[in-house]
């Protein structure tokens, strides 16, 4: 985009999916994602949000796979407010009733290259034992006001989660005069960047 | 048949591969095949619990003992073979399929193909198998036992043919004599080949299972048969030689008969049979028994279904292939299984050398002599566990350490518990006993454990040893007593004196001194003198005087000593003969020692002369000191002297008194100098030092020496005390004496012992002794935990059972070196100032007492005495003192807090002091390899460096300064830092700014300019802006009010609640869950549907256009209609006396409305006449300011509705010229009638506004009445009383917005502090709570929050407040026209929503004189105003809280008078009465007055069906009541206020002002047209504001409108005043545009337009607006 030799902002293109998920108890789960950046970030192209397909687990396997495709690019002036995802998962629970499975966000990886995120989940716990029970005799669950504040550290201190499953995501990231404005993500060999994504995982 | 075929087929088969088979077996008998060892290996595993089994059965078999040895060996191997099966897991799975299937077809051709190899068949089978399974798992190590087995089987082989020859018969025929052991053979073959036999298919191995389950079938039956019938020999015989080749089923029955037969045999021939019947047996078992381990289970387990599939024999083939159950995983397998996924770690140690990188030793770091801190504790089983586990893992090595063990952090737990144990009490205490609750107090030696001393250790101990004590004084010492202790005491300090000699010291240093200076003056005399001689001969004589005055002060001293040690022992004694009898032992002896007269004499003389001659040599050398000071001065004198006569010319006797002063003697020169006045100090003479100084020296030397000296000659005097005396009996001595003795030996005392303040323990009780000793000889050992602060010993007395206090001996607490055995017993003086007095001998204590006869010379004494005592620490068995380390000592502390112990060693000071910090570290041992200490090692290693330019600050974070990447000053410099870091603060320009520029030059400056701007008006004030100089200052202060507020706002905003992050349902009750429950049954589309609330939109993500303000206009009331002469120029003469004519033919009116909001203009359709109905809505988007959505911004939209009520008015403007006739012109105008102002903040705040609003026109409206001609007498008089126009109108925002919560919740949850009593706070919440309960929708409201975020309770807000004395005169005799008046004053104060300008829904009350100085408020400070006025004024007065249309929750003011209650709006100053019913209050919550606070229990809020009598407990329910009196708030407001005078050049100067920019502005606003003026008619207007003012814009329109039309006859008006209170010059603008004037585009319009500004005290402006357009016709 910026062709001049003293850019002004530096890109940051996330291509890559939402491969699947491993939610031990729940079937038929689909997924919403969206970003949550700083200040001086803002999505150029690509889609800020989505929501994906239901998806069911084979008799297989125990994995849901939704393979489903992000992409956006981002420009920004300021590393400070790095993009994160955020995902939510919800699906029905036995009554039909679609509650929510699973928030969770992950910053989107710095350095070029492939990379595999494995996306913990949790959901946020009822405040009273009855309130559970209700919230479970009723389908009403209790959820973030804002999925988005799982992406941010401020007044989570006064919420209590329980883990739920993981969330796999797959990113090619590209970057585009990062260096030329001093940022150094980094090598982006592809062992390092392999062995990386190898320990995350574990 | 086909079954059959294929059996058949699988035979011949299978014959094939046994053959091959055999010639594997002998090789593997040759150990080489080890394809085949493997396998066979790990059967003979699985053979183990057979031979268990069979061990049970037959333990008489003579092979068992072969067995036994077998077993024990197998077990041994058992768990290598498991791991080389293991190995082979990949075969198994084939092994698991082809295993059954093999032993089926042996099953089912046993008999047939008996082609066995005589070798195999000569060795009993297992044994060989076994045999074989040894040699091939550990070949060279089970050599030995291989031949042993084989020699053993032989053997019994041997012993087996002897017996039976039929067997030997058999194997000849080649046809097996035993079945079943061959079965097993084969079975075993048949897994040898498996690798060899891939051809097989595994579904003819399938088909032939049916075949094999009935052959088992038969087999079992014919079992069953041969127990009831036993065959003959020779059926034996046809059963064996017998071909079962074609025929399979019959031959399965022939085997069985054949197995029956054998058996039967078998039964006889005990020995090498019954083994294989135990296999059999076994078999059985095994069948039974499904839980067994081996793989022999899947064999056995078609075996199982057998018994089912007994009774489907009938069935067809195919049946049985589908009956086949899915594979049953053997658990074996499934163990195999998981022991792929499946990881269980061993917890054997791990050897170090696994941990390490290869050929590497394990380091020890702390040998190193690093700091290695203390790893927390883990099992030896958990370690090695994660250890095996971490191994296991890739890269596992990386967690070791290098000296091979799990990388770890120091343990971070503390050794001890601080915490307390915690006791619950268990059920209900006595009252008495309740708990009281106190604050927590910081216990000084609560947390300061010696490190160590909770291990058993380290237990340290103090040995307190006290001794006794001895009372120097006691209140029943008798008089004697007293003497005697003195007397005692005296002798003591004889003895210390005479023991220290500081006397004979210093005497034989002075004759030491004399010695040396006499030997100098020697040298001094030959040598002549040097400038050094000089200098050290004067310091000796001073160093010999200043001993010389020692020593006498000394000897002095001595003397008094021993003289008053005589006097006492007089007294004594004198007294002892007075009252007759003796109380003490003392006596004193003087021992004389006589001395050598004359050479003492000599002494004395000698000691005299050279004394005398130091001082004569002394007072030498003071006189020529002072002589040479003396002529110093007079040099001086006579140079100044000069100078004055210099100066005194006149006086002539300059030079005669010149020379003589150069001349004459200094008597002469005293003279002069006296004579020659005040302003000269003549110079001292100096005595004439020689004779009269000797005379007198010599006197006073032996003066001195006989005072304190001893006399030549005289004896030396020897005190010796002795306690040889006898004291008189009790029965001897006078009865007071007597009562005295007895008290004392009442007495007795003890000792506590208190250590940090806590009593430890106490001595025995001693009685006192006669002579006031105590002797207690009692040693404690103390075991210590806390470290030692102050250990304190308690003397008691104890009279009778009452024991009391007499002193505290503060001991210190020893060194560590003081230890038990080697502490001296030190002694330590105590006193008491009680007051005793006694009726007998006892002198008492802290009592006059006198020994003279004549009472004279009084003395007090109080108890005193001495303790001794010893404290020491203790010694451990082996000599080891039991004392903390030095450097715990000291602080004592945790040995974890350094940065503590420093700061409790030295103190906070000391932290500066390097050498005290150093001398610190030293002391206590500082491991400088421990990271906790090396910012203290740092700073130590800076101060010792040699550099002292150590900081005079205590570094906390000393290498803070490496990660600065650049100075502190340069990051200040940096504008982009800069502009992050204001955005991070949340200053309001930069809180949303997006794109920080990425690099320093892109930020301009101009991006801070607003900001900097902002900054620097804190101090200037802008008066342009605000025409007043005073009101700029408020501004200025409302801005610094609403900035610290916002902070506030900000503190609460970042504090978050559950709910603000997480929805939730609420606990449901019990109803709740009903309906809902009943929720579920009901119909879907109900017949009659409820009315459902909206769903509330959270404004997070809201973009512009997502929201809209709806406004429904309904309908209006009582418009002004025109007025026929403004409309028809042309009959303005004859229209007056038109009437009702006109008044049907012509439109009255015809209005509409236009909604103007953030610069969209919407109008609605035109109506007719004065009461249109419109009944439309509009939708006007909403954006909120920098598109940010959250509820702060919203809060804090300043944006108002304006809602404008027009007329539309056609002109037929004649057509130009010839088109006359055939075409209308029509221009339209519109006419302003009035408008209503609605903050947007009101509709946010309240979701939706419905109701009517009362029209705000103008006073005058010129070419307009509201005058209804014809109208009915009901009307009218509505209309006289209510004189407005009325809007209905419905308001709501869609989406519907959650509005922002309470910030006043928020502070409340953030604890801003209240003066106000917590009970009062608490009560308060409890009633506002329960009034909530009671009636949701009405406001109640009893604590609010003052300017400075307190909160206050409502009542202190209501006081008498005295209004401007101008309103007072005004109206002396009527008091009616004052109230209105005031109303008036009070509503002129501009309002200033508190929700716009502090955002969030937070009410702040100001008192009076803050609103009074702001001059702009909430509805609430203009009701407490008028409230406080009417109090004043004598009026029964309330604040009345409720909801109003369209403030909602407001307060208004009820006043009570003799015409009923009144209801006043202090914003507007109207007042209603009770009853009406366009009142716009519409619910009642509550009333307020300085005593109290009442809420409204009644039926209907209402005012109108609202009963104000307050007394009435059922309809007011009040705050203070007898359980809760009112407890004397003191109100917040103050006494009196004061008011500014009217400042009318002020005024007038504004108001030229406001006009010239209004103009100015209209101009502005017609940038196409001319703009003119018709000063004649501004002229005019401007002499009719001033009447308007006077009568408040009443009554005044018609002759006004009159005169006006009298001198603009030519002209058609249309104009009206608009009267507003002055805050700003905007909202006038504002006001001005809104009513549209400036939009006439005609042609010839001219405009006029009139500014008056009137004044009120206090600088209150009434600011009206003339406008008025004018068209010639």
């Amino acid at each position: 985009m910026e062709t001049s030799s003293n850019p002004s902002v530096f890109l940051l293109t996330v291509n890559g999916q939402i491969e699947g998920a491993n939610f031990p108890d729940y079937d038929s789960l689909y997924c919403k994602y969206c970003y949550v950046y700083g200040h001086d970030w803002a999505p150029t192209t690509g889609l800020e949000e989505g929501i994906t397909q239901i998806t069911s687990k084979s008799t297989q396997s125990h994995r849901l796979i939704w393979n489903f495709p992000l992409e956006i690019t981002f420009k920004s002036t300021n590393p400070s407010g790095w993009p994160q995802l955020v995902v939510s998962v919800y699906g029905p629970d036995v009554f039909g009733n679609d509650v929510v499975r699973g928030y969770g966000a992950t910053h989107i990886p710095f350095t070029p290259g492939q990379h595999t995120r494995t996306i913990p989940m949790f959901v946020p716990e009822p405040t009273w034992r009855l309130q559970k029970f209700t919230g479970w005799l009723l389908g009403r669950r209790p959820e973030y006001t804002d999925p988005k504040v799982v992406a941010q550290g401020e007044g989570r201190e006064v919420t209590r989660v329980r883990s739920q499953g993981f969330v796999t995501v797959s990113f090619h990231i590209m970057t585009k005069d990062m260096k030329k404005m001093g940022y150094d993500a980094g090598p982006s060999s592809p062992s390092a960047v392999q062995s990386e994504a190898q320990s995350y995982v574990k | 048949m086909e079954r059959m075929a294929a059996s058949s087929e699988i035979r011949e088969k299978l014959r094939n591969k046994r053959r091959a088979l055999q010639d594997t077996l002998v090789k593997n008998k040759n150990e080489d095949d080890i394809q085949a060892l493997v396998p066979s290996a790990r059967f003979n595993v699985d053979q183990q619990p057979t031979a268990m089994k069979e061990a049970e059965g037959s333990d008489e078999d003579p092979g068992e003992t072969l067995r036994r040895t077998f077993r024990a060996q197998r077990q041994r191997r058992k768990k290598k073979l498991l791991e080389q099966s293991f190995v082979q897991e990949c075969h198994d799975a084939e092994d698991a399929e082809e295993v059954p299937n093999a032993r089926r077809h042996s099953a089912n051709e046993g008999s047939a193909d008996r082609a066995d190899d005589s070798v195999v068949s000569t060795r009993p089978p297992t044994g060989s198998q076994r045999a074989l399974s040894v040699r091939s798992e550990d070949s060279s190590s089970s050599q030995h036992l291989d031949t042993y087995v084989t020699r053993h089987l032989q053997e019994k082989l041997r012993a087996a043919r002897s017996k039976g020859e039929s067997l030997q018969q058999q194997e000849a025929s080649e046809v097996s004599a035993e079945p079943v052991s061959r079965l097993q053979r084969l079975k075993n073959r048949d897994t040898v080949t498996r690798f060899d036999r891939e051809a097989e298919p595994i579904s003819a191995g399938r088909q032939d299972d049916p075949l094999a389950l009935r052959s088992r079938v038969k087999f079992r039956e014919a079992g069953r048969r041969v127990v009831k019938d036993l065959p003959t020999a020779e059926e034996a015989f046809n059963f064996f030689t017998f071909n079962y080749e074609p025929e399979p089923p019959s031959q399965q029955e022939g085997v069985s008969r054949k197995r029956q037969k054998r058996r039967e045999r078998v039964k006889k021939d005990k020995g090498e049979d019954s083994q294989e019947e135990a296999e059999v047996e076994e078999d059985a078992e095994a069948e039974e028994d499904n839980q067994d381990q081996n793989e022999y289970q899947s064999e056995d387990a078609p075996l199982v279904r057998n018994e089912d599939d007994l009774f489907a024999i009938d069935h067809s083939p195919q049946d049985f292939v589908e009956m086949r159950k899915a594979e049953y995983v053997a658990y074996r397998k499934r163990v195999q299984r998981d022991r792929e996924l499946l990881f269980t770690p061993s917890f054997r140690t791990v050897p170090t050398s696994v941990k390490l990188p290869e050929n590497m030793k394990p380091r020890f770091l702390e040998d190193e002599g690093l700091y290695v801190g203390e790893r927390p504790p883990v099992s030896l089983t958990n370690e090695n566990i994660l250890e095996n586990r971490i191994l296991k893992m890739a890269e596992g090595n990386k967690w070791f350490g290098d000296d091979g063990k799990v990388i770890a952090l120091p343990d971070p737990i503390k050794e001890s518990s601080t915490r307390p144990p915690l006791f619950h009490m268990e059920g209900d205490l006595d009252p008495a006993l309740q708990t009281v609750y106190r604050k927590a107090l910081k216990s000084k030696y609560a947390n300061l454990y010696i490190a160590g001393a909770a291990d058993p250790e380290g237990d340290y101990q103090l040995d307190v040893d006290v001794s006794g004590l001895i009372f120097s004084h006691h209140p029943l010492f008798s008089r004697e007593h007293v003497l005697a202790s003195r007397l005692a005491q005296l002798y003591d300090q004889h003895l210390s004196r005479q023991h220290n000699n500081l006397t004979g010291h210093l005497t034989d240093k002075l004759n030491g001194l004399r010695n040396a200076l006499q030997n100098m003056m020697k040298i001094h005399g030959e040598q002549g003198s040097s400038e050094a001689l000089r200098q050290r001969i004067s310091e000796y004589s001073l160093e010999v005087r200043n001993t010389r005055q020692l020593r006498d002060t000394e000897q002095e001293k001595d003397r008094t000593l021993l003289r008053s040690v005589i006097k006492v022992w007089k007294e004594i004694k004198a007294l002892r003969e007075f009252q007759k009898f003796t109380n003490t032992p003392f006596k004193l002896y003087l021992r004389r020692e006589n001395v050598d007269r004359a050479s003492d004499e000599r002494d004395y003389e000698g000691e005299i002369l050279a004394e005398v001659l130091e001082l004569e040599a002394e007072s030498e050398g003071e006189y020529q000191k002072k002589l040479a000071e003396y002529k110093k001065q007079l040099e001086d004198w006579k140079l100044w002297r000069r100078k004055q006569k210099a100066k005194r010319k006149k006086k002539k006797k300059k030079k005669k008194g010149l020379a003589q002063e150069d001349t004459e003697e200094e008597d002469q020169d005293q003279d002069e100098s006296e004579s020659e006045g005040p302003f000269e100090e003549g110079p001292a003479k100096p005595q004439p030092p020689e004779r009269p100084d000797v005379d007198s020296m010599e006197q006073w030397v032996r003066e001195k020496a006989s005072r304190i000296r001893r006399k030549p000659g005289e004896a030396i005097l020897i005190p010796e005390l002795s306690a040889s005396g006898s004291i008189t009996a009790s029965e001897l001595c006078p009865r007071a004496e007597i009562a005295r003795r007895e008290d004392v030996s009442r007495r007795s005392l003890f000792i506590k012992i208190l250590y940090n303040d806590k009593e430890v323990s106490r001595t025995d009780s001693r009685s006192l002794s006669a002579d006031f000793r105590v002797h207690f000889g009692q040693i404690f050992n103390l075991k210590i935990i806390n470290c030692p602060h102050s250990i304190n010993l308690q003397v008691f007395e104890e009279v009778g059972s009452s024991c009391s206090l007499l002193a505290q001996v503060f001991v210190p607490v020893p060194d560590p070196s003081v230890v038990t055995g080697s502490a001296p017993i030190e002694e330590f003086e105590f006193s008491s100032n009680q007051r005793v007095m006694f009726d007998h001998e006892g002198v008492g204590s802290d009592v006059p007492l006198s020994f003279e006869s004549d009472g004279s010379n009084r003395l007090t004494l109080l108890t005193s005495g001495k303790l001794s005592c010893c404290v020491s620490w203790g010694i451990g068995e082996e000599g080891v003192p039991l004392a903390p380390p030095v450097s715990q000592q000291p602080g004592g502390t945790h040995s974890g807090r350094w940065h503590l112990d420093a700061v409790s060693y030295i103190g906070a000071s000391g932290l500066y002091d390097m050498k005290k910090i150093g001398e610190w570290a030293t002391q206590s041992r500082l491991d400088p390899n421990d990271p906790k200490n090396t910012s203290i090692m740092q700073l130590l290693k800076v101060a010792s460096s040699g550099e002292v330019t150590a900081p005079d600050y205590f570094r906390l974070e000393h290498l803070q300064e490496e990660f600065n990447f650049v100075t502190d000053e340069e990051l200040e410099r940096s504008r982009r830092f800069r502009l992050l870091r204001l955005r991070n603060q949340e200053a309001p320009e930069f809180r949303n700014y997006k794109f920080v520029p990425l690099l320093e030059r892109e930020v301009s400056d101009k991006v801070f300019q607003d900001y900097e701007k902002r900054l620097k008006d804190g101090e200037i004030i802008d008066t342009r802006e605000h025409l007043d100089p005073h009101r700029a200052l408020v501004a200025k202060y409302l801005q610094k009010i609403r900035e610290s507020v916002i902070n506030r706002f900000i503190l609460a905003k970042h504090f978050y609640q559950l709910s603000d992050l997480v929805t939730e349902e609420e606990i449901p009750s019990i109803g709740i869950l009903g309906i809902n429950l009943f929720k579920l049954a009901e119909s879907k589309r109900p017949l009659k549907p409820q009315r459902k609330e909206r769903k509330k939109v959270t404004a997070q993500n809201l973009s512009d256009g997502d929201i809209k303000l709806l406004i429904n206009v309904i309908r209006a009331h009582n418009i002004p209609i025109r007025k026929p002469l403004g409309n028809k120029p042309g009959q303005s003469s004859q229209s007056a006396l038109q009437g009702s004519d006109w008044y049907l033919s012509q439109v009255q009116v015809r209005p509409f409305v236009e909604v103007s909001f953030q610069r969209t203009v919407l109008q609605t359709t035109t109506a007719d006449g004065p009461n249109p109905s419109w009944n439309e809505e509009l939708q006007l988007p909403f954006s909120a300011p920098n598109g940010d959505y959250s509820t702060s911004s919203l809060q804090s939209v300043k944006d108002e509705v304006f809602i404008n009520i027009f007329d539309e008015v056609l002109y037929e403007t004649g057509p130009g010229g010839k088109e006359r006739g055939t075409s209308i012109h029509t221009q339209i105008e519109k006419h302003w009638l009035g408008s209503v102002k609605i903050p947007f903040s009101t509709v946010y705040s309240q979701s939706k506004i419905d109701g009517a609003f009362k029209v705000n026109t103008p006073a005058v409206l010129l070419g307009y009445s509201r005058e209804h001609g014809g109208s009915s007498s009901v009307y009218d008089q509505w209309r006289s009383t209510h004189g407005g126009t009325f809007l209905r109108l419905f308001l709501t925002i869609e989406p519907q917005l959650v509005p922002g919560e309470s910030v006043r919740e928020k502070i409340k949850e953030a604890e801003f502090d209240s003066q106000e009593d917590e009970r009062l706070l608490q009560a308060a919440e409890k009633f506002e709570k329960e009034a909530a309960q009671g009636f949701p929708d009405r406001p109640c409201i009893t604590t609010v929050t003052d300017l400075s975020g307190k909160t206050v309770f409502i009542t202190r807000y209501v006081r008498p407040l005295n209004p401007p004395q101008e309103f007072l005169d005004a109206f002396p005799n009527n008091p009616q026209e004052a109230t209105t008046l005031v109303a008036r004053f009070v509503s002129l104060i501009p309002s200033l929503p508190d929700q716009v300008s502090f955002s969030g829904t937070c009410d702040l009350w100001s008192t009076c004189d803050q609103f009074l100085t702001l001059l702009a408020g909430d509805e609430e400070e203009h009701a407490v105003l008028l409230c406080n006025y009417f109090l004043f004024l004598g009026k029964r007065a309330w604040l009345v809280i409720g909801t109003a249309i369209p403030e909602g929750t407001t307060v208004y003011v009820l006043t009570h008078e003799q015409s009923g209650y009144f209801i006043w709006n202090p914003s507007s100053g109207q007042f209603y009465n009770k009853d009406d019913s366009f009142c716009p209050l519409q619910t009642v919550g509550c009333l307020v007055n300085a005593d109290n606070v009442w809420y409204n229990v009644q039926e209907n809020p209402s005012p109108l069906n609202t009963n104000f009598d307050i007394t009435k407990s059922n309809m007011w329910k009040p705050f203070f009541s007898r359980s809760f009196s009112h407890p004397g708030l003191s109100s917040v407001q103050p006494e009196e206020l004061v008011y500014r005078p009217i400042d009318r050049a002020a005024a007038a100067e504004l108001q030229d002002r406001v006009e010239k920019i209004l103009k100015e502005k209209i101009m502005e606003w017609r940038p196409r047209h001319p703009t003119r003026w018709n000063r004649y008619c501004n002229t005019t207007l401007k002499q009719f504001l001033p009447k308007l003012e006077q009568s408040r814009g009443q009554d005044v329109a018609e002759g006004h409108r009159l005169e006006l039309q009298n001198l603009l006859g030519d002209y058609r008006i249309a104009g009206f005043p608009l009267h507003l209170p002055f805050s700003e010059i905007r909202p006038i603008i504002e006001a001005v545009h809104s009513t549209g004037v400036h939009n006439i585009h005609s042609a010839n319009v001219e405009f006029a337009l009139a500014v008056y500004v009137h004044p009120y005290p206090n600088n209150v402006l009434s600011v009206w607006v003339y406008l008025a357009s004018l068209v010639r016709t």
